[in-house]
């Protein structure tokens, strides 16, 4: 085992992470901060965003607008002094990442360019052709490298984090390149491990994002805030579930079915004009868009497919240029992936698990419950999202909620009292022997780590996707009791110490089973429809009940304890949420 | 002894062979264009010879033509010339590409920015072969 | 058609020493499976020892590529029924040190990406209280050298790098070359002096495979000439005009 110490520990090194480095390397240089991630930084899933990043830029656009569009788009589950706070900081640090060399997209005069997008009321979607999260990721990257303060420990994965008197004061890591187990003290850790989306079969979130974060956190005894609250992407590949950006449709394409109809009309969201209108038909939520495409599959009027019912979305009407110039990974991806052109041939999509909107329960400082322990970006829930995230909302979120959490982390390692270090060795010790026994040394085992975790993600999409019901909820919560009993037996083939993905998948099934249990068990207490979550059995609203936060917290033995923290309403209350009339 | 100590894995450092350029063929393609300068040296010498031989007198030069005739020679100029002409073309593409970017800061057609060398060559070829055929 | 399909797979073990060798594994052949997806089957059915690394499946993050029948690939995006009937022989990418199976050591890279100051390098300090201009004209002068997804596959075709270690890349000296055409950025005489020192430009013998085997068309050959046209013309300026450094 081996020891080293810093002032301020960030787990996860993508958007989020790299932010909040860059903030304290900037704010105060004589702060040791580092930076651990289970891969290199510029691998982290921020890479795949792509449509662009919210944030007012305009003349004729008002920060209120962009706080009502997010306040009704989160079906006034977001909280509102959060959202204002958001918004508000979200154009300086997009104007940020242009000085550090962004490559945002141009106006002929040199100016920023923004686009429309879904759900929102005016242009106000900075963008970067359709590979934004990657400009922007290798941007925060590359700009980090700058600041030699920031030390990294790159793939690196953290398996616990040391809680002692109370507070956190490190982890235990797995140095990947030696297998050396690490233990790393810090006076703040900081989680920004981005989200879970591999707990479903379909999702267009890459093989990381296994929730890693919010299971060390969940574990250390810091509460899952919101985790029902699980967003589908209308558009996603049917095989692969890679993503086709929002900009697709913000730049005029259409959702058909397989009459060739623009359905959405059917759907209370709109009448069909040629030209895209804001807060309107495909520029609708991703809640909403989700719901009536399995709208239109449960009336037989998808296509059906290998990988089961598709509907199209239509880009040829919009001309070779366009696409080109605008939407060039679209086509790339298409053309890889799909076998088709999209100037030719309309893509065929299927609504796919896209983000959290949920996760570690913070403060609008980024600081969780837990004394020392602070999270950002889709590992955290502040909420501003609430039940439905905006698309281009979550971009700026990393950007704005990264640099706050590093700011609130100096305070707190300032402010920080010392624990006792004996204690806190013992504790890696201990956690070195749990991965030995449990997983290293083991033989014997019988379970398959493939077979467990596409059983999860069975249940998962079965019981507790876009639309659940009580009856699939405890039938999922039932089988995944069940995974995690099988899972104290997995089937071990490597058992050597160097880069040992075995033993990083198993414990990723791990965190995967536990997030899993917290949106199941919220989703079931939640007895009301709201944006992302809709219950068959409760299919109406209920501001009485539900205006509230379901806060879940991990106990002992049995399901989680949730318990309800009430909305902060400043200036929107809730009304209804309209779009397209 | 055993060479792994725990913790300390080492790598496996591959080490290219002397003749690397042998294992593949967009590796032997390059070698074969950066032989062709040898080439190219070979006609500079050459024309210095033909030269020297011009200037000597008229019976040295029917001697190098007469070494220039017979089929030894024929052989390796037309291997030379083969060389020659990789040789032209690497560098008739590669160099207008670079320079042509340079100059206007942004990307360019392939056409557009080799096309002209070609066009060039081409009209030089048609002025001398006219010039040898008399008609100039 | 045969519906199965036979994937040569480099294995090395560090902790038992000795030479990579290949193993062979029966995999399905599906239409619409790229070479990462037989590789995924190996591991969850077959040997959950096989070793590599994978993340998007999307070709963006740029962690998936390896040596596919001798070509440096992403794994992510070839589709495994391109190689049939087969075998296919995937290895670790060329030119680097192996940490295991297909896992290669990138802790040299990345400091060479360092290496170069790859960020925006105001000399005077200037804050525009708002976003710099920048034509869409000058935008494009950059653009194409902004998208290097960092895979290393230039590396691993580049026998330049295989052959003196030290070299600086081409992915690294296209990212100089990104920040230097940058309207944005004030570095290049920082970066010209890094980059043609030894081991840098002047190392490239223009092969050219580095551009061919680029997932993203980044072309960094291009980047390393433009370069080399560069430095010589300001080698030339402070020849004539010894004390025209400004």
């Amino acid at each position: 085992m081996e020891t080293s110490s810093h002032d301020i520990l960030i787990i996860g090194g993508g958007g989020a992470g790299l932010r909040a480095a860059i903030e304290i390397a900037e704010q105060d240089p004589t702060i040791d901060v580092a930076m651990v991630s289970k891969v290199y930084p510029m691998r982290s899933h921020t890479v795949s965003a792509e449509g662009g990043a919210a944030g007012v830029a305009g003349k004729d656009d008002s920060l209120d607008e962009h706080c009502y569009d997010t306040v009704s788009g989160s079906d006034w589950l977001g909280d509102q002094d959060a959202i204002e706070y958001f918004v508000n900081e979200v154009p300086k640090e997009l104007l940020r990442l242009e000085h550090w060399g962004c490559p945002w997209s141009r106006e002929p005069d040199g100016r920023i360019a923004v686009r429309p997008f879904g759900g929102m009321k005016r242009m106000r979607t900075w963008f970067a052709a359709d590979k934004t999260g990657f400009h922007l990721l290798h941007t925060l990257f590359q700009t980090s490298l700058k600041y030699r303060a920031i030390a990294r420990y790159d793939e690196t994965f953290v398996t616990r984090l040391l809680v002692e008197d109370g507070a956190v004061r490190g982890v235990v890591a797995i140095e990947l390149r030696t297998g050396k187990i690490r233990v790393i003290q810090a006076k703040a850790v900081i989680i920004a491990t981005g989200g879970c989306g591999r707990v479903f079969p379909f999702s267009t979130n890459a093989n990381i994002c296994t929730g890693d974060g919010m299971a060390l956190a969940y574990r250390a005894g810091a509460p899952l805030k919101d985790m029902e609250m699980v967003q589908y992407h209308p558009t996603g590949l049917p095989f692969t579930g890679i993503l086709i950006t929002e900009a697709a449709r913000a730049e005029g394409g259409w959702l058909l079915n397989k009459d060739g109809y623009r359905f959405l009309q059917d759907y209370d969201l709109g009448k069909p004009t040629p030209a895209p209108v804001f807060r309107s038909m495909e520029l609708g939520p991703r809640d909403r868009v989700s719901q009536a495409i399995i709208g239109e599959f449960e009336k037989g009027r998808g296509f059906h497919g290998p990988y089961g019912d598709y509907v199209h979305l239509d880009l040829r009407h919009l001309g070779e240029h366009k696409i080109e110039t605008r939407l060039p990974m679209v086509r790339e991806l298409c053309l890889k992936y799909e076998n088709l052109d999209p100037v030719k041939e309309p893509i065929r999509i299927r609504p796919v698990q896209h983000y959290m909107m949920g996760g570690v329960h913070t403060d609008i400082n980024a600081a969780t419950p837990l004394p020392g322990l602070f999270a950002a970006g889709e590992a955290a829930c502040v909420s501003i999202n609430g039940a439905n995230r905006l698309g281009s909302n979550s971009l700026g979120e990393i950007l704005v909620f990264g640099a706050r959490a590093g700011r609130a982390a100096i305070e707190a390692a300032r402010n920080g009292s010392p624990a006792s270090e004996t204690a806190v060795l013992a504790q890696g010790r201990d956690e070195e022997r749990r991965l030995e026994e449990n997983y290293l040394r083991k033989t014997g085992g019988t379970e398959r780590i493939a077979k467990l975790r596409e059983e999860m993600q069975q249940t998962m999409e079965r019981g507790c996707g876009i639309y659940r019901e009580h009856n699939s909820l405890v039938e999922s919560a039932h089988k995944l009791d069940e995974l995690r009993g099988r899972a104290a037996h997995l089937a071990i083939d490597d058992h050597t110490r160097t880069f040992n993905t075995q033993l990083t998948a198993a414990l990723e099934l791990g965190f995967m089973l536990d997030v899993a249990d917290s949106i199941v068990h919220s989703a079931l207490n939640r007895e009301e429809s709201r944006g992302a979550h809709q219950r068959r059995d409760f299919t109406k609203r209920d501001d009485q009940k539900y205006l509230a936060h379901s806060v879940a917290y991990k106990t002992a033995e049995g399901p989680p304890r949730i318990e309800y923290l009430p909305v902060v309403i400043t200036r929107w209350p809730p009304g209804e949420r309209v779009y397209g009339r | 002894m055993p060479q792994y100590t725990q913790y300390q894995p080492k790598a496996y450092r591959p080490r290219m062979s002397a003749y690397w350029y042998l294992d593949q063929w967009r590796y032997l393609r390059y070698a074969l264009r950066e032989a062709s300068s040898f080439f190219v040296a070979y006609f500079c010498v050459l024309t210095l010879v033909q030269l020297a031989a011009l200037g000597t007198s008229a019976t040295r030069y029917a001697q190098f033509e007469a070494c220039m005739g017979s089929p030894v020679m024929i052989i390796i100029n037309a291997i030379a010339l083969a060389f020659f002409l990789l040789h032209a073309i690497t560098w008739f593409n590669l160099v207008p590409r670079v320079a042509m970017r340079q100059m206007l800061g942004r990307p360019t057609p392939d056409a557009i920015s080799s096309g002209p060398n070609y066009l060039l060559w081409f009209g030089a070829t048609v002025i001398l072969a006219l010039f040898f055929l008399g008609v100039l | 058609m045969s519906d199965t399909i036979i994937l040569e797979v480099a294995r090395f073990n560090p902790e038992r020493g000795g030479e990579p060798s290949y193993e062979s594994f029966e995999v399905p052949l599906r239409p619409d499976w790229m070479v990462l997806d037989g590789l995924n089957h190996i591991k969850d059915q077959l040997d959950g020892s096989l070793t590599f690394r994978w993340s998007c499946r999307m070709g963006i993050c740029g962690s998936c590529g390896m040596m596919i029948n001798g070509v440096p690939t992403l794994t992510c995006e070839s589709l495994l029924i391109n190689y049939a009937p087969g075998p296919v022989r995937v290895g670790p990418l060329d030119h680097f040190p192996v940490v295991k199976d297909l896992v290669v050591d990138l802790d040299d890279f990345l400091a060479k990406l360092q290496k170069v100051r790859p960020w925006v390098v105001r000399k005077d300090d200037f804050k525009p209280p708002r976003e710099f201009m920048q034509s869409p004209a000058q935008l494009e002068a950059f653009h194409q050298f902004s998208l290097c997804i960092n895979c290393t596959l230039c590396y691993a075709a580049c026998p330049v790098s295989g052959l003196d270690p030290n070299f600086l890349g081409p992915a690294a000296i296209a990212l100089a070359h990104r920040y230097n055409l940058d309207s944005r950025d004030q570095g290049v005489e920082d970066r010209l002096d890094i980059v043609s020192q030894h081991e840098g430009i002047w190392d490239c013998t223009v092969v050219g495979e580095c551009s061919v085997v680029c997932p993203k068309n980044v072309d960094p050959s291009l980047a390393i000439q433009q370069l080399k046209l560069t430095a010589t013309k300001e080698w030339f300026k402070s020849f004539l005009l010894p004390r025209g450094k400004h």
